[in-house]
């Protein structure tokens, strides 16, 4: 840590909090809201990705929403950049 | 009528107790007829925080269980006529309470007149919690502008609307309110803190107060004095706008900004 870091008490960390929590708090809600079987169905999509894909479960989102009158279960892998993987 | 009000927040530690207590005092201010209620069954705390411990006699659980009577064991605060506590137990027994035993006393302080019954939850989601907002109208949800007391409290409101007498019966859903605490102006402004928008925008709750961070808070859990009686503090006022907005008023928010210090201050840090 350089000097200077040391003397500056602390960082601007609050944006970065509120993304997170952005992101948790929205998959926590859809879990709530959504069928129990969400949080298997998530781990096991992860397990056939991964046999393919080096992804982090970060990567990983689900997410269940409403859309006049039916539900539509969306899901997302942030593909790692050429080479990472 | 009587608003059952639940003071709530998931997380431990982030100001339940001193909020139900000012709440609490700043309505009895208003001349309406209120009971506290300590739930945090094992803990009690919340007669320290107002100042009545030396005359906690019987408690929640004696009532419950037929000890005494509800009169017996509700505290009438010295210095507001109107307001009365009622303290927990210290049994190490979890499931002393029970929702029969909560309905009947609740019926009881309804028949009695009582206008507002705050009920001050313990931590968790457990039974306790569960237990202190199942009946609730209304529930103050406490957060720090912090990430792990923003994710509790929104589990807390999942709990709202689902666990609840309101939700179980399919009638008009708990009004949920956001009581931000222990609010640093200076660290938002510096970006170190998340900001009451960041907060609000998260949770998606209407805002009914914003404390500051203070040390005012201390001294008045030392004097058993509720911090809203301490009318040099910002504290104080920051409450007393809540309990405004809890009755309908609309008030802008205030604290949000440093307070600016005069050259003496600022020459001998004040
Ligand atoms: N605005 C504030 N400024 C400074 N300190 C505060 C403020 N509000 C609360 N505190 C402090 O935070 C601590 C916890 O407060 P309190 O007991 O009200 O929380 P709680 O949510 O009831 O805790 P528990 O979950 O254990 O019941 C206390 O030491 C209190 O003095
Ligand atoms: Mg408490």
């Amino acid at each position: 840590m350089g000097l200077l870091a040391f003397f500056r008490r602390s960082q601007p960390t609050a944006n970065v909090a509120k993304e997170r929590l952005r992101i948790i708090v929205a998959q926590e809600r859809t879990a709530r809201g959504g069928p129990d079987y969400l949080p298997t169905l998530r781990r096991e999509l992860m397990e056939v990705i991964r046999k393919y894909i080096n992804v982090d479960p970060e990567a990983v989102q689900i997410n269940l929403e409403k859309e006049d009158g039916h539900e539509v279960l969306e899901f997302s892998v942030a593909l790692p950049e050429k080479g990472k993987a | 009528m009587t608003e059952i009000i639940v003071v709530t927040s998931g997380k431990g530690g982030v100001g339940k107790t001193t909020t139900s207590a000012s709440v609490a005092c700043g309505l009895a201010r208003r001349g309406k007829r209120v009971a506290v209620i300590d739930f945090d069954i094992g803990l009690r705390n919340l007669d320290l925080i107002m100042g009545c411990e030396r005359r906690v006699v019987y408690d929640f659980v004696n009532v419950i269980q037929g000890d005494c009577t509800l009169k017996q064991a509700l505290i009438k605060d010295k210095r507001l006529e109107t307001l009365f506590v009622l303290a927990a137990s210290q049994t190490r027994d979890k499931d002393a309470l029970s929702m029969e035993g909560v309905r009947k006393v609740f019926d009881e302080l309804i028949a009695d007149g009582f206008e507002y019954i705050i009920c001050d939850s313990p931590a968790g989601i457990e039974k306790g919690a569960h237990l202190a907002m199942y009946y609730a109208d209304r529930a103050i949800v406490v957060v720090n502008p912090e990430v792990s007391s923003v994710r509790d409290s929104d589990r807390i409101l999942g709990l709202l609307s689902s666990k609840t007498q309101r939700a179980e019966k399919g009638e008009e859903k708990v009004k949920e309110h956001l009581l931000l605490t222990r609010y640093s102006p200076r660290r938002v402004a510096t970006g170190e803190m998340m900001s009451v928008g960041d907060v609000k925008e998260i949770l998606g709750l209407d805002v009914i107060g914003v404390i500051p961070e203070s040390p005012d808070v201390l001294s008045a859990s030392n004097a058993g004095t509720p911090v809203i009686l301490n009318e040099q503090s910002d504290v104080s006022r920051a409450y007393e706008d809540a309990v405004g907005r809890l009755l309908g008023d609309t008030l802008p928010l205030r604290f949000l900004e440093e307070p600016k210090k005069g050259f003496l201050a600022r020459m001998f840090g004040g």
